[in-house]
């Protein structure tokens, strides 16, 4: 999963995909996800961050992680790999 | 070092387009304790899901509706109406706040007579009483509302039979302005059907006419319907004194009340439609006040009321069983409740809040119940904060019906606790298991044994 280099983030999880002129809101685990997906984690070094940092399991939260990348490819923030 | 609270990560579009002019709900606050205790305190002590019932709110409900009759007519009557809830426990706190008991069914009626109400203080509703029903209500000086002419035959010969006075009432259906018109129940006003039983009520030598009952509609919206019903009612009544020169004892004019839900298909919620109790009080009253009884005959005015009085004081407490993402795209929340026990899901938008704190973040979802039936939907669309595996959610106004038409299909029914005044949880109802089933079936002997 590769996210599209354009789309602009802010802190606060606001999106703008300048492809499409869609804009999309996440929440803080979301903005944190996407930054690592900009910074080219692989979905394991996410799960590890993610299961180290918050209250959640490795293997429930790749569960999530998995819905996420589908609602990314919905809105079409994703590159083709 | 501690580890963060963790939220499934969401991401939702921004659409930009035409405002709604009710504005975008925004507020969301957890709901996370039931008159004082703790909603993961009951799960953990009681399972999940539970029913919970605020005694609290049923007695300021009930109080409220009193205040809202009596302080505009001199003589009123509320008959807990059985069919809504008839756990004993809530019938006693209706009782103790001074109800009468309505009952439609002998077995019904047989709670009512085991919870302690005097025989004379029961109404007896419905189209089904067999003779034997119908004896033991003469025996007891129950009031009988007769459904239909073979009933009323049936009282006849029974009365003459066993010599003794029977006090009954018809019940009455009418056009009141609603649709569709309930003529299934009782006598009808319009065709003249109505009075013909009246005639053959007061020719009888045991039968008593006490009073005229109407019931004309359930979840009713409109105030000038209950106008109506109760100008017909007095019309029978001013005519039965005309004629007989006999004044009747009380006007019932049912239940039928909305509660606060949201029906489906509604596009503002319950609680912005629905007229006040005190609106339908005043239409009622002020139509028999008005109608040209002398004082002394003013009837004694009954009420039905169950939904009203009990949706406001049930919740139900649930758990997240999992997510799923639909083909559609659409969030999918299964919980561990459905249209088995919360059946009333069907015709309302049931409000549903989570137990615990949450971020402003929210999704559109499904909310499907466990059973393995593609009914199984509790909330069609829903719009909720991040809901996890294990979370848990309370369901709002759900006192009046689900716990009498809820269903052992699939799953178990819950227990069912009444929170007291003093803020203590009393199981009021013990939860069904395999031996509930098993205790009541039974397995022929050649069935007993099978190779596979």
């Amino acid at each position: 999963m590769k996210i599209n280099k354009n789309i602009a983030i802010s802190e606060s999880g606001f999106i703008f995909n300048p492809g499409t002129g869609d804009s999309f809101s996440t929440n803080p685990i979301g903005a944190e996800i996407i930054q690592l997906l900009k910074d080219d984690k692989k979905p394991s070094e996410i799960i590890k961050v993610i299961s180290s940092k918050y209250q959640i399991d490795g293997p429930s939260f790749e569960k999530d992680l998995e819905d996420f990348y589908s609602q990314l490819r919905d809105g079409s923030l994703t590159a083709y790999e | 070092m501690e580890k963060l609270r963790y939220e499934r990560p969401a991401i939702k579009k921004l659409n930009a387009g035409l405002m709604n002019k009710f504005g975008t709900r925004t507020e969301y606050a957890p709901c996370t304790h039931i008159d004082g205790v703790a909603v993961k305190d009951l799960i953990k002590e009681y399972g999940s899901p539970v029913f919970v019932i605020s005694e609290r709110t049923i007695r300021k409900t009930s109080q409220n509706a009193n205040r809202a009759f009596k302080t505009r007519y001199p003589k009123v009557q509320f008959a807990w109406s059985y069919k809504t809830n008839y756990i004993d426990a809530v019938c006693n706190v209706f009782h103790q706040e001074g109800s009468w008991a309505e009952v439609v069914s002998i077995f019904e009626y047989q709670k009512a007579i085991d919870n302690g109400v005097p025989g004379n203080k029961i109404i007896f509703n419905g189209p089904e009483k067999s003779v034997a029903d119908l004896e033991q209500a003469v025996n007891n000086g129950s009031f009988i509302h007769i459904d239909h002419f073979d009933e009323l035959y049936d009282l006849i010969e029974l009365t003459g039979r066993i010599k003794k006075k029977a006090k009954v009432a018809i019940r009455v259906n009418m056009d009141t302005g609603i649709y569709p018109m309930w003529d299934r129940f009782g006598f009808n006003y319009e065709t003249g059907q109505a009075w013909n039983a009246i005639t053959k009520i007061m020719a009888s030598e045991y039968l008593e006419l006490e009073g005229l009952h109407s019931h004309i509609g359930t979840f009713m919206l409109s105030t000038q319907a209950y106008s109506i019903a109760a100008s017909k009612l007095s019309d029978l009544a001013v005519n039965i004194k005309y004629k007989y020169n006999k004044a009747i004892h009380y006007l019932d004019l049912g239940g039928g009340f909305p509660s606060a839900n949201t029906l489906r298909g509604s596009y503002l919620p319950g609680a912005d439609v629905i007229p006040s109790i005190d609106d339908f009080a005043e239409a009622i009253t002020s139509t028999i006040l008005n109608y040209g009884y002398k004082t002394e005959d003013l009837p004694l005015l009954i009420l039905e009321t169950g939904r009203a009085l009990i949706d406001d004081a049930g919740y139900l407490l649930g758990s997240v069983l999992a997510n799923k993402r639909l083909s559609d795209g659409r969030r999918a929340t299964i919980m561990d409740f459905g249209v088995n026990i919360l059946f009333t899901s069907f015709w309302y938008e049931h409000k549903i809040t989570p137990a615990q704190e949450f971020s402003q973040h929210t999704e559109d979802m499904v909310m499907y119940g466990p059973l393995c039936m593609n009914i199984d939907v509790v909330r069609q669309s829903v719009n909720l904060p991040l809901l996890n595996k294990g979370d848990q959610v309370v369901v709002h106004k759900v006192g009046a019906y689900n716990m009498t038409q809820w269903m052992q299909f699939i799953a178990m029914r819950p227990k069912v606790i009444l929170i007291d005044m003093d803020g203590k949880p009393h199981i009021i109802r013990e939860n069904e298991t395999v031996d509930t089933l098993r205790s009541m079936e039974r397995k022929p002997d050649y069935l007993k044994k099978f190779k596979l």
